[in-house]
Order: C-alpha cells, then sequence, then structure tokens
C-alpha cells in the first residue's frame, strides 16, 4: 500500500520537500542542543519545562481527539463517519509520533531515554504515560493500516481489528488523563494541583483534535477528489461545540475555586495568567486571546446558520485550535511554574532555536500525515472508481 | 541435529558451572565497589549512621558571612558550577554567554517570605526581614522527587537521604516539577568550564542531568560531617532523627522549630530553629 506514497502530483511533492526541508532545519538545530544541551532554550532553574512538553501536551489533546469519530462509528453504527474514521485514526497516528518526539527532544540525555524500560518504575506517572501513549500508537497504526488494506481489497477487515478498536477507546481517554496526572499529582504546584485537570485536559482534546480534523477535511477536500462528507463534517462540529463549551465551563470552574477561596498557592498563578504577578504580565494578552478565541468560536458553533455555513465553519475550527493551543501550549504549562515555588518570578518564553526544533518536530508530524491520508483518500478514489 | 544440541547444551551448562563456581569470587573481588552482602559487612567502620538523617538551622546564628561560607562550602566541594567566574578560554575556547536563569545550586540564602512562602505574614517580627534563610533539598520522608522520577535515579536510601544517579539519570525534569522546595537544579550546559578548581573528592557532572544536596554521603561514608556543618559555626546540627538521645533529637525538645510547607505532608527532615 505504501507504494501509493511515492505517485504524486507537482503540488504533493512540492509540499513533501518543503516538510523535509524543515525538518531538515529542525534536525541541524537539534544537533546543536544535543551538543551543548538544553541551555540553548529559554527553559530555566524556575521554568523546568517549556515549549516542548507544552506542544507534547497539547497533541496528545489532538491524539485523543481522534476517538470523537471511532466512538460514534464503531459504537452506535453512525454511518456518516464511515469515511472520516480513518483520518482520526491517522490523524491520533501522526500526533502521537510528534508527542514521542517532543519527548525525546525535551531530554537532557536522550540517549539514556530506554532506561525507562530498563529500570521500570511504576510510582512514576511518566512509567504509565509511556504505557498508554505508545500503546495507543501501536493500536491505531494496526487498526488504521489493516481496516485500509480491507477497504481496498474490498474485502471485511480481519476479526480482530474490531477488539483493538474497543481497546482503542479507553487507551484514548488513558493518554490524555495519565498525561494530565503528570502535572496534577505533584503537591506544591497549585496551578496543577486540581482534580479536574484530566477532565479539563479531555474537554480541550475533544475540542481541538475534531475541530483540526474538520480543517483537514476542507483541505482534502480541496486538493483530492476524496469528499469526507458534509455531514459528518456537521456532526463534527457539533461535539467540536459542546466541548470547547465544557472546556470554557471548566475554566470558570477553576477561576472561580481559585478566586473564591483566596487560597494564594493557587490564586497566583491564574492571576499571573490572567491580570499579570508583581508586575509580569508576558503571558496575559495571550491568554485573553485564547479566552477570545474560544469563546467566540463557541458562540460561532452554537448559532446553527453560522455552524452550517460552509465559509465560515473552518474559521472557526482555526480559532478553536489556535485558542486550544495557546490555552495549552502556552498557560498551561508556563502558568504552574510562575510563580516558583519560592515565591520567585522568573518568565519564560521560547527561544528561537526551541521554537525551530518545535517547527521540525510538527514537519515531521505533518510528513507522516501527509503519506497516510496520501493512502486514505488514494485508496477511498480506487475504491469507489 | 539431536547429536550436535546435547552438545551445545553440555557446553553451556559447562560453563554456566564454572560460573556459578566462580562468582563467590568475584562478588569478593569486587566487594568494594558493588552492593553485594559481602560490600555490606565490610563497610568502612568509622561510618555514621543514623536510622533517619536529619538537620536543624538555628536561624538565629545564621548571619549573611556564615550563609554565604556554607554555599561557598558545600559548592567548592561538590564541583557546582558558578556562572559568575570568568572562563579559562585556553581550556574552554568559544565558551557562550551563560544564562543565570539556568544557575545550578545546592544550598542558597533566601528572605523569609521566599523559604516559608506559606507563612507569609504583613506584620511578620522585623528581625526576621533581614535575615538569611539557607534553604536545600529537604530530603523529606516521603519525597514527591523520589515518586515522579521513572527510572529511581532519584532514589531514597534506608538512612532517609534522598539521593542520585547521575549516571542513570535521562534528564527530564520530572523531579525539578514535583519538588515543592525548588531544590533540584538542572545542568543546561557542561558544568566543567565554571569550576574554578575541580574538587578530585566528588565527581562533576555532565549536561543534561539533574542534581541537588546529597547530605554529603560521601563523607558520611568516611565518618565525617556534611560540609555545611563545618563552615557554620555551630549553626546546623544534622544527626539522626529517630534518636531520642541524639543532639538533634534535644534540640527538637529545647526549641520551637518551624520546617518548611509542613502542610504539604512531604515531611522534610530539615528543621529550623525561630
Amino acid at each position: 500500500m505504501l507504494e501509493i506514497a511515492i505517485k504524486g502530483s507537482k503540488n504533493y511533492w512540492l509540499w513533501i520537500v518543503f516538510l523535509l526541508a524543515v525538518m531538515g532545519a529542525g534536525a541541524v538545530v537539534y544537533l546543536d542542543q544535543f551538543t551543548n544541551g538544553l541551555m540553548i532554550t529559554g527553559m530555566s532553574r524556575d521554568v523546568s519545562w517549556g515549549f516542548y512538553i507544552a506542544n507534547f501536551t497539547f497533541l496528545v489533546g489532538v491524539a485523543a481527539g481522534g476517538v470523537m469519530v471511532v466512538i460514534p462509528y464503531y459504537l452506535h453504527d453512525y454511518e456518516k463517519f464511515h469515511r472520516i474514521t480513518i483520518l482520526g485514526e491517522f490523524l491520533a497516528v501522526a500526533s502521537l509520533i510528534m508527542c514521542l518526539l517532543f519527548i525525546i527532544v525535551d531530554l537532557g540525555q536522550p540517549t539514556r531515554a530506554l532506561n525507562v524500560l530498563l529500570y521500570p518504575t511504576p510510582h512514576s506517572m511518566l512509567f504509565y504515560d509511556m504505557i498508554v501513549l505508545n500503546g495507543y500508537l501501536f493500536l491505531n497504526i494496526v487498526v488504521g493500516w489493516k481496516v485500509l488494506e480491507a477497504e481496498r481489497n474490498q474485502v471485511e477487515p480481519a476479526w480482530w481489528t474490531k477488539p483493538l478498536v474497543y481497546l482503542s477507546i479507553p487507551f484514548a481517554i488513558g493518554i490524555h488523563t495519565v498525561t494530565a496526572y503528570l502535572y496534577c499529582g505533584l503537591p506544591g504546584r497549585g496551578f496543577w494541583l486540581t482534580a479536574i485537570l484530566a477532565p479539563r485536559f479531555l474537554a480541550s482534546a475533544f475540542a481541538a483534535g475534531p475541530a483540526f480534523l474538520i480543517i483537514l477535511c476542507y483541505i482534502i477536500r480541496k486538493f483530492t477528489k476524496f469528499d469526507p462528507g458534509w455531514e459528518a463534517m456537521q456532526t463534527l462540529s457539533k461535539i467540536v461545540c459542546y466541548a470547547i463549551i465544557t472546556n470554557l465551563f471548566f475554566f470558570l470552574c477553576e477561576i472561580f475555586v481559585s478566586y473564591y477561596s483566596n487560597i494564594p498557592a493557587h490564586k497566583a498563578h491564574v492571576q499571573y495568567l490572567l491580570f499579570g504577578y508583581h508586575g509580569y504580565t508576558a503571558l496575559v494578552p495571550w491568554m485573553w486571546t485564547s479566552l477570545t478565541l474560544m469563546t467566540t468560536g463557541a458562540i460561532l458553533l452554537l448559532i446553527p446558520k453560522l455552524r452550517n455555513n460552509h465559509t465560515l465553519l473552518p474559521i472557526t475550527c482555526a480559532m478553536i485550535v489556535f485558542g486550544a493551543w495557546i490555552d495549552k501550549g502556552l498557560g498551561m504549562i508556563s502558568g504552574g511554574f510562575v510563580p516558583s515555588p519560592l515565591h520567585h518570578v522568573t518568565e519564560y518564553s521560547p527561544t528561537g532555536p526551541e521554537v525551530m526544533i518545535a517547527l521540525g518536530v510538527y514537519a515531521t508530524g505533518f510528513f507522516v500525515l501527509t503519506i497516510l491520508y496520501k493512502l486514505a483518500t488514494q485508496v477511498k478514489e480506487e475504491v469507489r472508481g | 541435529m539431536m547429536e550436535k544440541s546435547r552438545r551445545s547444551f553440555l557446553k553451556v551448562a559447562g560453563i554456566a558451572a564454572i560460573g556459578l563456581g566462580a562468582s563467590p569470587a568475584i562478588n569478593f573481588a569486587s566487594s568494594d565497589s558493588r552492593g553485594t552482602a559481602h560490600a555490606v559487612k565490610s563497610k568502612n567502620k568509622e561510618a555514621l549512621h543514623a536510622r533517619r538523617w536529619g538537620m536543624v538551622i538555628d536561624t538565629g546564628k545564621i548571619t549573611d558571612e556564615i550563609a554565604k561560607s556554607v554555599s561557598k562550602a558545600c559548592h567548592k566541594a561538590h564541583n557546582v558550577p558558578d556562572f559568575n567566574i570568568k572562563v579559562d578560554e585556553k581550556k574552554y575556547p568559544h565558551t557562550r554567554p551563560v544564562n543565570h536563569k539556568q544557575e545550578v545550586k545546592w544550598i542558597w540564602e533566601e528572605h523569609f517570605d521566599n523559604a516559608f512562602p506559606d507563612k507569609e505574614d504583613e506584620f511578620l517580627a522585623e528581625k526576621f526581614h533581614g535575615l538569611p534563610f539557607l534553604v536545600t533539598c529537604n530530603h523529606c520522608k516521603h519525597a514527591p522527587c523520589v515518586r515522579a522520577c521513572p527510572t529511581q535515579a532519584t532514589f531514597k536510601r534506608e538512612d532517609g537521604i534522598v539521593m542520585m544517579d547521575y549516571h542513570r539519570c535521562i534528564g527530564c525534569r520530572f523531579c525539578m516539577a514535583a519538588c515543592p522546595f525548588g531544590s533540584r537544579s538542572f545542568n543546561f550546559r557542561d558544568p566543567r568550564p565554571f569550576i574554578k578548581k575541580i574538587s578530585p573528592n566528588y565527581p562533576t557532572r555532565t549536561k543534561g542531568v539533574v542534581e541537588k544536596c546529597d547530605f554529603c554521603a560521601e563523607r558520611l561514608a568516611k565518618g565525617k560531617l556534611p560540609h555545611c556543618v563545618g563552615a557554620s559555626k555551630g549553626a546546623i546540627v544534622v544527626g539522626d532523627l529517630e534518636d531520642p538521645k541524639s543532639e538533634i533529637r534535644g534540640l527538637l525538645n529545647e526549641h520551637y522549630t518551624i520546617r518548611r510547607k509542613q502542610s504539604l505532608g512531604t515531611e522534610p527532615s530539615v528543621y529550623y530553629i525561630m
């Protein structure tokens, strides 16, 4: 099936070359980081996780979001999702590859990464994160590939793909729950120390993941002969609508508890993000942009006439993806570290090299995504033709 | 086929038998470097032991000067890099400029409000305002860093000391997020250009690993007290918290002491006499 990927239009190859170039640039900068250490990043003693871990967290969400097409199709026999289920699964694969790469580039000693397997440590949440992330990646590759292959050969998929699909559902919830547990089980980090962190992560995941999928559907419609189906996209947009409202609601709950309880250890971080803390305001404009984007996105999806507008929908979805990315990518991680446990304020912003490495990881993810989507759309065109 | 597999079985069995016979000798030979049963018996007789090591800092006795010499003694002995020194350009050419936010420190001074942020008080006794409070790893009884570490590179010894294995650490910095006391530092870069004079009694670290105070475990093993105790002019006392007759327990009985962020339940082993 992979041979499909080496036959493509000029645009396809241009895009592939572009991605390879960004990957190459990222790799060159990474070599510098590999040789000289994480000193090239904006991270510090006080803000010891930054852009890499933030993007990792966001992409775990995008990966988990894939389950929002799997559940309706496989559990409720929602036929409209038949054509896009594979897109959700392959999006999860690409996102998970990016997640794992972000973890690797964040390590101070990447060559020792396998120590996590050599000395398995069940009391560390990272141990479980490794299991669920790799498990979910494996499930999606196997299921996605096998089902697509069966479609190409016009036979029923092997019987054993079904139990794997059912297994992938708790895994999807699992990846984002365990990722939240990385943060919310730490004493002394008041911003993350909240039982609603995992639900909030899931809500934003189920908004950002499907919203991104809708955008991808538009791109597929433009560049291939395969039509994912307008009705499927509309259903997806309703899912995004519910999820983004839930996400905003959870955030409101968080704000209420922080401010009404007035406990400094919890309030200080929210204060820093929304209004600034002791004159430090680097993230304030970002956070308000994020809230505005997510709220506007929710309103635009709530009103049927606007939701069903062909031209508006991709813009709404882009607003939600970007809003969720700021919320999780910039605010969630930095916000937890500022102020520090000793109530010092050390602000963080990624450096140029750090952003370049992150772009390299994204390019790798999009490279994988492009090839997988090329396979999926081509096979579906073939079958139809 | 049959013959061949039988022969190879015998061969393997033979090698295994030799291995078994040799193992006590190998254990003996390695007894001072590996944690075998022999090694336990041949421990240094002068080594200092405790069921749970603890530290008491008499804040009244700590002056700015003492605090500085404590940090200096500790950092010098443990090859902690100092980003303020001028790098030897001949030995380390092309060293890039430092980012002071990426510094490494094991024991250092803080103001009361920073050492005890949950005890912030606008009417705090004035005498506390300017006082230096020495902060370091608390060697918590329920250490969140130990819980978080995915490779057991950070681990707890039986005597309560929270230790780091610099050769196992993958540099994920989960422990730094987990520590509620900001006691851990990450080597964002190779620390060696910033060590004025390398102390041969302690390893230098490589880039990409986390480090922190190790309660001078290497000195306790030789029967010596931690560097900070020596440099503190009597302000810092270490001893066995579990031993009711120890000096440190005597101090805890006589004085009112506090610990940092007690409400988090990590049970710090460092006490402050107020």
